[in-house]
């Protein structure tokens, strides 16, 4: 199975006249391409959080002391944030890394490269549509980056923008910062309407012969959940932004109660679909865990229905959720009553996809390669912050915890100990099909290493000052005199912190050291069964030679006793022992 | 462990709250060991070694009952747990000795208390800023207003946490337990000064607060009076405000 057989059968079907540059790798329609485009784009803006992060982590370290580096940007303090400046570090901190890092990421680069190539597809449904989809989103990054350079700053209302204080320029002195990132919004909600129809209609019309729904991979059904949630929340959040625009610029009232507006819209608007976007960060996350983990265990997924249904489950709950951000907002506390119940729901179908993968572990061989131990950091770290939510799940205990860095805790242990470790774990997992080259596995073990223990050093004591009482968004700990006595972890995350991002170094240098210098991948280097694998490493425009392949079977058939192998493809056909008609 | 984390607490449902809080850490904190313990468990019993095949199976319905309903009862009992500290903290308000108002503005607590009419917002109110003055263990209603943005009225050692919302008044309470003076910070991010936006709560004796009161408050009649038992739970949207 050497990938010459493949390109031979390939060279039937490839198109023979070449596209130019231009066609090929900036205004290109195919799905690799535009999974490539999306995957750097979300890496760069990366680089560019987490430098916000750092200082924010800095200030509240050291507060008022200059920051290394901001002199440049920060003439006139010599370097020190000022409140204002602070509430704009953190505001674009979040706001690139949920908009502009974690969604290209988990939905653009791994929703384009693999729904196609793990389907049988030749490519999305709309591959214009899907071109349209990146240059949008990329406008809306630019848009977004340009707030940075205009008067008055980038917005500073937190990147939950709570109105009235994002609604009125005065406010925050913010002017055209805050419009911008409602523009970019806007403009990004648009991309992803775009990439989630195509998502949706691919995977619905566009699967091989014998790719039936429940043969399909977990990775897939994630991403196809996800792409349901993207096109359902994201318009809310885009005519969110809209009104929250025409509040500051056209003078209506939506959320400004000197005009008859009500403030709490904004953050029924906002949950309504803040609350399914959280899944929309964790569902592919958990697709790629669901994926990895059969791979380097030898051994078919546990429980794959009750693994499809359950995020089935966790789609439909994450509607009717929300209300549990908005425990001490004024909204009604019968209301919150009905929330308490739907979020401790929400609870039972993420205890079972752990449960689930416990079970795939157990009894198989466990190889621990770098995308493994990635997707193995993520179910630990998901269970951490699983559990962490079930004191805010309890209103009583969310009077007190809301707004603290427990919640900081929280959602840094989902979004990062979860969505970025399974970014992490599917860039090493797919990076050789992806780019035709493997990745450096000692840099890899070196740069997971380093991110799994500082990540923990750095979010791990904020549980310890939230509970000690420090809320989020404060620029100086020291003005509190029931916060001084904690102050030392604040040093101790930071210096974590700042150790965290230079491990990420290591990943900078093996990614682009390996998309060059990388020894040459295999066609299926993991001896894997899902049908990406069967395609040349990278594959050629339309994936596919002549045919397209046939499923036989279900996507996790490993150690099957069908098979000499510990593996047996979704393609390879039904051998002589009769198939025991199981997935 | 956890006591050495929460600040003291000094009010009299911040007690109910921090005993959910601590069936919650135990709850979660089992759980923990045992699915990372198991894991560890698997992570070293079933690592790669050489002739041997993995386990050949797809799941089994019994497990996936099992761990679907053990964490539904144990979700179902704390949502029963919950529920009724919510109720008691939020939605049936004991009868109220004294009533202050408080307007939150970027970036200060505004604390009103009745002057001798007995009603708020008229010119003998008294006003303090980011100061309020409450004797022990009585009940206190505080009705919350905001002027400008969002803020959040937030003392640790209360466990308590409210939003203050421009064009609603939003009732909240407390009881505190211990003299004392106590830190207020704004909770909920209200503009660049919203750090360091705080105030102090003096919890004072009956006798003290006799004494405060007839030195500052003079004339004023108790409110209490104003306040009939419709004390209805939080959150009524006021006509809308005038600009």
């Amino acid at each position: 199975m050497s990938a010459t057989t493949a390109t031979a059968h390939g060279h039937a079907h490839t198109e023979h006249h070449e596209l130019g540059f231009v066609r090929t790798y900036i205004f290109s329609t195919d799905h690799k391409m535009i999974a490539r485009q999306f995957l750097f784009m979300g890496l760069f803006m990366m680089i560019l959080g987490g430098l916000l992060a750092l200082i924010v982590r800095w200030q509240l370290a050291w507060p008022e002391t200059a920051v290394p580096g901001l002199k440049l940007f920060l003439k006139e303090t010599g370097g020190i944030l000022e409140p204002s400046t602070y509430n704009m570090a953190f505001t674009m901190h979040a706001t690139i890394m949920i908009f502009f890092v974690i969604m290209p990421i988990l939905a653009g680069a791994f929703g384009n490269f693999t729904i196609p190539l793990m389907i049988g597809a030749r490519d999305m449904a709309f591959p214009l549509l899907n071109m349209l989809s990146f240059w949008v989103t990329a406008t809306a990054g630019v848009i977004m980056l340009s707030g940075f350079f205009v008067e008055g700053g980038h917005a500073a209302a937190g990147w939950t923008s709570y109105a009235p204080l994002s609604a009125v320029p005065q406010y925050t002195g913010v002017n055209w910062g805050q419009n911008l990132w409602c523009i970019a919004l806007f403009v990004m909600g648009i991309g992803s309407m775009m990439g989630s129809i195509n998502y949706i209609t691919t995977i619905i019309n566009m699967r091989a012969p014998g790719m039936r729904l429940f043969r399909m991979p977990l990775v897939i059904w994630s991403l196809f959940i996800t792409a349901i949630l993207l096109l359902l929340a994201l318009p809310v959040l885009t005519s969110g932004v809209a009104m929250l625009l025409f509040d500051r610029t056209l003078g209506t009232s939506w959320f400004r109660p000197s005009g008859g507006g009500e403030p709490l819209l904004w953050q029924h608007l906002f949950w309504y679909f803040g609350h399914p976007e959280v899944y929309i960060l964790i569902l592919p996350a958990m697709g790629i865990a669901s994926e990895i983990l059969p791979v380097f265990c030898r051994k078919p997924i546990f429980g794959y229905h009750a693994m499809a249904f359950s995020m089935i489950a966790i789609a439909f709950l994450s509607w009717v959720v929300y209300g549990h951000h908005m425990f001490v907002s004024g909204m009604n506390p019968a209301l919150g009553m009905a929330f308490t119940v739907t979020t401790m729901i929400i609870a039972v179908p993420s205890a079972i996809k752990t449960f689930n993968w416990l079970g795939t572990l157990w009894g198989g061989r466990i190889q621990y390669q770098v995308p493994m131990l990635n997707a193995l950091a993520f179910v630990g770290m998901f269970v951490i912050g699983g559990l962490s939510g079930i004191f805010m799940a309890s209103t009583p205990v969310d009077i007190y915890i809301q707004d603290t860095y427990f919640i900081v805790a929280h959602i840094h242990y989902v979004v990062f100990g979860g969505s970025i470790f399974g970014a992490f774990a599917g860039i090493y997992f797919w990076f050789p099909k992806m780019f035709g080259r493997m990745m450096n596995p000692a840099l890899g073990h070196l740069h997971f290493w380093g991110t799994f223990i500082f990540f923990n050093l750095t979010f791990f004591p904020m549980h310890i000052i939230g509970v000690g009482g420090q809320m989020r968004r404060i620029y100086n700990p020291m003005q509190y005199e029931f916060l001084q006595h904690q102050q030392h972890w604040n040093v101790f995350m930071t210096y974590a912190a700042i150790c965290l991002g230079i491990s990420q170094i290591f990943f900078v240098i093996n990614f682009f050291w390996s998309l060059f210098g990388g020894r040459k991948a295999p066609m299926n280097p993991w001896n894997s069964n899902t049908l990406e694998w069967t395609a040349p490493s990278p594959p050629p425009h339309l994936n596919w030679g002549a045919t397209l392949p046939t499923v036989y079977r279900g996507p996790y058939e490993y150690s099957s006793p069908e098979s000499k192998e510990d593996f047996l493809p979704q393609t390879a056909p039904p051998g002589r022992v009769p198939a025991a008609a199981r997935h | 462990m956890l006591n050495w984390w929460l600040p003291e607490n000094v009010s009299t449902f911040g007690r109910d709250i921090d005993w959910l809080f601590h069936l919650i850490y135990w709850i979660t904190g089992i759980t923990f060991i045992l699915v990372a313990g198991t894991m560890i468990a698997f992570m070293i019993m079933y690592r790669d070694r050489p002739g041997r095949r993995a386990k050949y199976t797809h799941g089994s319905t019994p497990l996936e009952i099992a761990w679907t309903i053990v964490p539904s009862l144990i979700l179902v009992v704390l949502t029963f747990l919950s529920l009724p500290a919510w109720s008691r903290i939020k939605m049936n308000i004991p009868p109220t000795d004294i009533v202050v108002q408080v307007t939150a503005k970027q970036f200060n607590w505004q604390v009103a208390y009745p002057g001798p009419d007995g009603k708020f917002d008229t010119d003998d109110d008294k006003k303090f800023l980011d100061e309020m003055h409450v004797p022990v263990n009585k009940v206190i209603r505080v009705n919350l207003k905001s002027q400008d943005v969002i803020h959040s009225f937030f003392v640790p050692n209360f466990r308590i946490k409210q939003d203050a919302v421009p064009g609603r008044t939003i009732g909240a309470w407390f009881d505190a337990t211990k003299p004392g003076q106590y830190e207020w910070p704004c909770a909920e991010l209200c503009g660049f000064g919203h750090s360091g936006m705080k105030g102090w709560i003096y919890v004072h004796t009956a006798e003290e607060y006799a004494k405060w009161a007839t030195e500052n408050l003079a004339g004023a009649a108790p409110a209490a009076a104003e306040e009939k038992k419709d004390d209805k739970p939080q959150s009524t949207t006021e006509g809308k405000p005038k600009s």
